[in-house]
């Protein structure tokens, strides 16, 4: 039988089990002696490499400075997904002959791990902004023109043809009819992007960039001090959920105010 | 995403390779004959059959294509099937007992916003280029998603198949076998789909950075040898093996639920 809820005490009681015996396992692991605290650091000298790097720069930067020019990369690669994916999924499911046009070319390219773009990125567009954003583009853009072209595809003909016969002109019919009808999908589709397109920011930071977390933790690598890479993982990790809990809040006050 | 109906069946094959074959007519004239785009930077089809040929052939980055290939589909169904083996176990196991539940849930938190792509240099700090660091990676990125999925797949069962499942004693091996398993088993699969992209593009993404052989090596060693015709081979691999391994995983899918209508 499906197990009731435990009380919120024993739930609690038990996390901490779960968190401290983690914590615990790791730091004694770390203290050992079999390897070096280069090879293997405490949860605590993470923090404190955490910190120092957030005070001391670190390959050219702070840690909050390499976040920024992460941050400005992740927002050109998904603005662009979005300015690019949500018209054009709205046109192609507006138009069949766009539909029959790019679903093919769209199908193939996306079998494409978005980290595979990685030589052309650097070959076309270099290794300093233009590069990492082609491989952000490259795993934002698919969740947003699927969600966009499926969201629009769904919108019920009657209420375009009715905005048709009242005289709305193509252009009206779609911007002020399908897209807004379109919103909710939408956004559940940018939300998935936004998760893709920060992972792969990370893969194209670590091949293609100077700068930026993963060149952080590229040369934290190098440097072989893992307290470093850790570091930057939780930061990673960090603003992928602060990105996430963003656009769910954004898409909750829709769905909201749709009432869905 | 649409299929068309009404026309006969040869319209659309036919129409599809007439307008390939003449976008690749059109690509070859643009950048080898007229120049008008760089070749350099927009290889032509020509330029990447002959990429293709000298790999199948000859071999390029320590190996020929099937090599590569190889290589990297090994590695990752190894890492694939381990990651998920563990992560479907874990996941039931966290679905099913409230309390691995909450002793699980707080080292599950940390690991899950960290994105696979950013346990490359970690792996590589601990193991090194080889064979190790690449099941780590895969290991990570095929882990989390598999957890994720049996666990809700385990909760998102419907409360009078439990009551029923009662009703009838199941308990033990047969309460596993015949009403978790089974009843998780599309949410499994799901996240069993999840979890072979992410190893596969984290593969990739760590031969890329470093690797002996392996496709990712091939986009390597095409990118530092400015040779766009391999590239578009690499990454064509890439996409292929992907696919093919994805349509695998379905044909399992199908096997394993023959009571579910193709969806």
């Amino acid at each position: 039988m499906l197990q009731p809820r435990l009380a919120t005490n024993r739930w609690l009681q038990l996390s901490a089990v779960g968190a401290f015996g983690f914590l615990a396992v790791w730091t004694t692991a770390a203290l050992s002696g079999l390897t070096s605290r280069d090879f293997l650091p405490t949860p605590w000298d993470v923090l404190q490499r955490f910190v120092h790097l957030a005070r001391e720069p670190f390959s050219g930067a702070t840690l909050g400075m390499h976040l920024l020019s992460s941050l400005q990369r992740f927002g050109m690669g998904f603005g662009l997904a979005a300015l690019v994916g949500v018209p054009l999924g709205l046109l192609m499911a507006r138009f069949r002959w766009l539909d029959r046009l790019v679903t093919p070319a769209f199908e193939a390219v996306r079998f494409v791990a978005p980290i595979a773009w990685v030589p052309f990125a650097a070959l076309w567009f270099g290794t300093g902004i233009g590069g990492p954003v082609l491989i952000i583009f490259m795993g934002a853009f698919p969740p947003v023109l699927i969600n966009t072209y499926r969201g629009a595809r769904q919108v019920d003909l009657k209420y375009i043809e009715a905005a048709q016969m009242l005289g709305a002109s193509h252009w009206r019919a779609m911007t002020q009819v399908m897209l807004p009808a379109t919103v909710p999908s939408i956004v559940a589709g940018l939300r998935i992007s936004a998760g893709l397109g920060w992972q792969s920011l990370v893969g194209a930071e670590l091949i293609v960039a100077s700068s930026g977390v993963g060149y952080l933790m590229v040369k934290g690598q190098a440097a072989i001090s893992t307290a470093t890479v850790m570091s930057g993982m939780l930061a990673i990790g960090v603003v992928g959920v602060i990105i996430d809990a963003a656009l769910r809040r954004v898409q909750h006050t829709i769905e909201t105010r749709r009432g869905l | 995403m649409s299929a068309a109906a009404g026309p006969p069946w040869w319209r659309l094959p036919l129409t599809t390779a007439l307008a390939l074959a003449g976008v690749l007519l059109a690509w070859q004239l643009l950048t080898a004959s007229w120049g008008v785009i760089s070749p350099a930077r927009f290889p032509p089809p020509l330029e990447v059959y002959g990429a293709l040929r000298q790999i199948v052939i000859d071999g390029y980055s320590n190996g020929r294509l099937h090599d590569h290939v190889l290589r990297s589909v090994v590695l990752v169904t190894m890492g694939f099937v381990v990651a998920s083996t563990a992560g479907v176990a874990l996941g039931l196991a966290m679905g099913a007992s409230r309390v691995v539940e909450a002793v699980a849930n707080p080292v599950f938190l940390l690991l899950r916003p960290i994105p696979p792509l950013a346990w490359i240099p970690l792996a590589i700090v601990w193991l090194g280029l080889g064979d190790a660091a690449k099941m780590m990676v895969i290991f990570m990125a095929a882990f989390v998603p598999s957890v994720i999925n049996s666990y809700t797949g385990v909760r998102q069962i419907e409360r009078p198949i439990f009551e029923a499942a009662a009703m009838l004693d199941a308990r033990g091996v047969r309460y596993w076998r015949e009403v978790l398993v089974p009843g998780a088993l599309p949410s499994i699969f799901t996240g069993l789909r999840l979890s072979l992209q992410a190893s596969w593009t984290t593969l990739v993404a760590a031969e890329l950075v470093g690797a002996i052989a392996g496709l990712g090596t091939i986009l390597n060693q095409a990118a530092q040898d400015i040779y766009p015709g391999m590239i578009v081979v690499g990454m064509a691999s890439v996409a292929v093996c992907g696919w093919i391994m994805t349509q695998g995983l379905g044909w399992i899918e199908r096997r394993a639920m023959p009571w579910r209508v193709v969806h």
